[in-house]
């Protein structure tokens, strides 16, 4: 749903562009971190005059954290009364996410079908505003492509940004993108017909080379779930795993979670944190029976939730083939072996 | 948009100790806010989150029939942090619930006309409880019924009152065992499988409702297969750990099925389809 006015803005210019923003929103950046030798990206608050840097892949982290809050708050309580004596936590302003990859965009999406009925998740949607930022170059471990998404996706975005010969043509996606870039209209030039049309032309070659694979979701769900499950393969992929968990806390498409009661003082609140299915306590009863005790049935589970449960369920990967657990894992556990290896 | 997570403060109206051990208690509560009161209908089967405050929230079965007016009650062993905490708990003391949740017992579609076979062991009898108490208020809609029912020792029965009760009734066929011989105990003897052989209940136009420990069901299935039983007949009511219980966090899955919201009622068929991991 490309809205009709695009804005033409020079890739030197994109500080204006951030610094005008920066005045109406909370605009986070993917900023360069240093850790010893270690450079990475990591999302962190733009200060007007602040680098934006583009770069190739995905920042470390996904942007779960502004949906999923590590904890977050459902309600606080008095502990002489009881659990219903209870304060929601208060909203927060509006935030803008800007550079965010199709791939983590799009993870937005898949997230809200199990979420649909999650409030907290849905007020999240409405208060994160994601300026989308399209990829001119793949980093080895990406497979967007593979996942159902493009380098050029829309999809979760308000606004996305591609890098066409030196200028950024910035697209409405949603309404209340389409409201910000008509704020910005007198400020910046209007993308031409010829821009748009050289945008067009590349999307739709990413189109196509996503249709030339066949589709991998439909292959899963042709597939039998129990002889999936019991492929030889789980034992293979799981010998090398340390069940740390990693892939779990970086895949913006991971979205289990946990919760407890947190108590000081006669005040407590109920928190939800990001929980990980590699982890045994994760479906340990109470009387210490475990269904999922060993190694290999956790690590089938991950899997078998991402690339066969969900998609029979949604039609689609809980997958948004950003790559992060490839490039994180350190056994190297490689989902697309796995799911060559499924299909 | 409904807030999922919100629990109703309800009060301890009355506690009874089930069991010899005193490990398992039957805990009465009412929902202190009329209004919830009021809305509040469940289906025997289903079950709710119960909560205290800086504890902890955990699933608990529904033991009450939504027929018996104004109370709910849940039949509790003290096993984990919440539970052995709920068993420190007296009269008028808070709790949070949440509910009702799942797919109870089709008991207002599929099984109206139907002959009813309970089988139930230990105390995976609570939602058995309210499906019996259910069935004999709503008795004309069921034809046959029979309740097979057995504990280790009689110690260990739950329920015992109404145990009693329905034993005397005519409209039920009550079948209470204990494993072995125990001094005084006039009732059957024998594991519930080999009842169940004794028994011998027909399977035509028939639904089997299950719950109990594994072995139990395990050594059940045979019996009910030499009579002829369809897997689509035999109903279970799963249990695995609970977070959500709104299908989304994760932490009750058996493969694509989640058992809080799928769930927890799953007939045989359905679950021979799942992964074993329950």
């Amino acid at each position: 749903m490309t809205l009709s006015k695009a804005l033409k803005i020079a890739e030197n210019e994109i500080k204006n562009l951030l610094n005008i923003l920066n005045d109406s929103f909370q605009v986070f950046i993917p900023k360069l971190k240093e850790k010893t030798s270690y450079k990475f990206y990591e999302w962190d608050i733009y200060n007007n005059g602040d680098e934006f840097n583009i770069f190739i892949g995905v920042p470390k982290s996904s942007i779960k954290s502004f949906f999923f809050p590590q904890p977050e708050t459902l309600f606080k309580f008095s502990i002489q009364k009881d659990t219903t004596a209870l304060k929601e936590p208060e909203e927060e302003n509006k935030r803008m996410l800007f550079g965010v990859r199709p791939c983590d965009a799009r993870s937005i999406i898949l997230n809200k079908l199990p979420y649909s009925e999650d409030s907290y998740y849905i007020k999240k949607t409405e208060q994160n505003i994601i300026i989308g930022l399209s990829c001119n170059e793949r980093r080895n471990s990406c497979f967007c492509l593979w996942a159902g998404g493009s380098p050029m996706g829309t999809e979760g975005t308000d606004i996305s940004l591609t890098l066409i010969d030196a200028s950024f043509i910035v697209e409405a996606i949603t309404e209340r993108g389409g409201k910000i870039i008509e704020t910005l209209g007198d400020k910046f030039p209007v993308a031409s017909t010829s821009d748009i049309e050289k945008l067009n032309a590349l999307r739709a070659s990413y189109e196509k080379q996503r249709q030339s694979i066949p589709d991998p979701v439909k292959k899963i769900q042709d597939k039998n779930l129990l002889e999936l499950y019991d492929k030889p393969l789980w034992n293979d992929v799981s010998l090398s795993c340390i069940n740390c968990g990693i892939c779990t806390f970086l895949c913006p498409t991971c979205y289990c979670f946990d919760i407890q009661d947190e108590t000081s003082k006669g005040q407590g609140k109920r928190i939800r944190f990001w929980d990980s299915c590699m982890f045994p306590l994760f479906t340990q009863h109470a009387t210490g029976h475990n269904p999922r005790g060993a190694k290999h049935q956790r690590v089938r589970n991950r899997f078998m939730h991402k690339l066969k449960y969900f998609p029979d369920r949604y039609n689609v990967f809980s997958c948004v083939g950003c790559g992060r657990c490839i490039k994180e894992c350190p056994v190297n556990i490689d989902i697309r072996e796995v799911l060559r290896d499924m299909l | 948009m409904k807030n999922l997570y919100l629990s109703h403060s309800a009060t301890i109206k009355d506690i009874i100790i089930e069991t010899e051990d005193g490990n398992i208690k039957t805990f009465i509560l009412e929902l202190d806010d009329p209004e919830i009161r009021d809305n509040w209908k469940h289906i025997p089967g289903q079950f709710a989150m119960m909560s205290i405050a800086g504890m902890g929230e955990i699933p608990i079965g529904i033991a009450s029939s939504p027929t018996e007016k104004d109370i709910l009650s849940f039949t509790v062993s003290k096993i984990g942090v919440v539970t052995t905490e709920l068993h420190n708990m007296k009269t008028g003391d808070k709790i949070g619930i949440r509910g009702p949740i799942g797919n109870g017992y089709p008991l207002k579609n599929q099984l109206k006309g139907k002959n009813i076979l309970i089988i139930g062991g230990g105390y995976g009898f609570t939602t058995l409880r309210a499906t019996i108490i259910y069935l004999i208020e709503n008795r004309k809609d069921y034809n046959e019924i029979n309740v097979i029912y057995g504990a280790r020792n009689p110690g260990l029965l739950l329920y015992k009152k109404e145990l009693e009760e329905w034993s005397k009734r005519n409209d039920i066929n009550c079948h209470i065992t204990v494993d072995r011989e125990v001094p005084g105990w006039t009732g059957l003897v024998g594991f519930v499988p080999q009842i169940l052989e004794k028994v011998s209940p027909e399977s035509e136009n028939s639904f089997a409702l299950i719950c109990g420990p594994p072995a139990m069901i395990k050594f059940s299935m045979p019996v009910l297969e030499k009579l002829t039983w369809h897997d689509n007949q035999i109903l279970f009511s799963m249990e695995n750990r609970m977070k959500c219980a709104a299908g989304v966090c994760g932490h009750c899955n058996i493969g694509p099925f989640y058992v809080c919201k799928d769930g927890p009622v799953i007939t045989r068929e359905k679950l021979k389809q799942l992964p074993t991991e329950y």
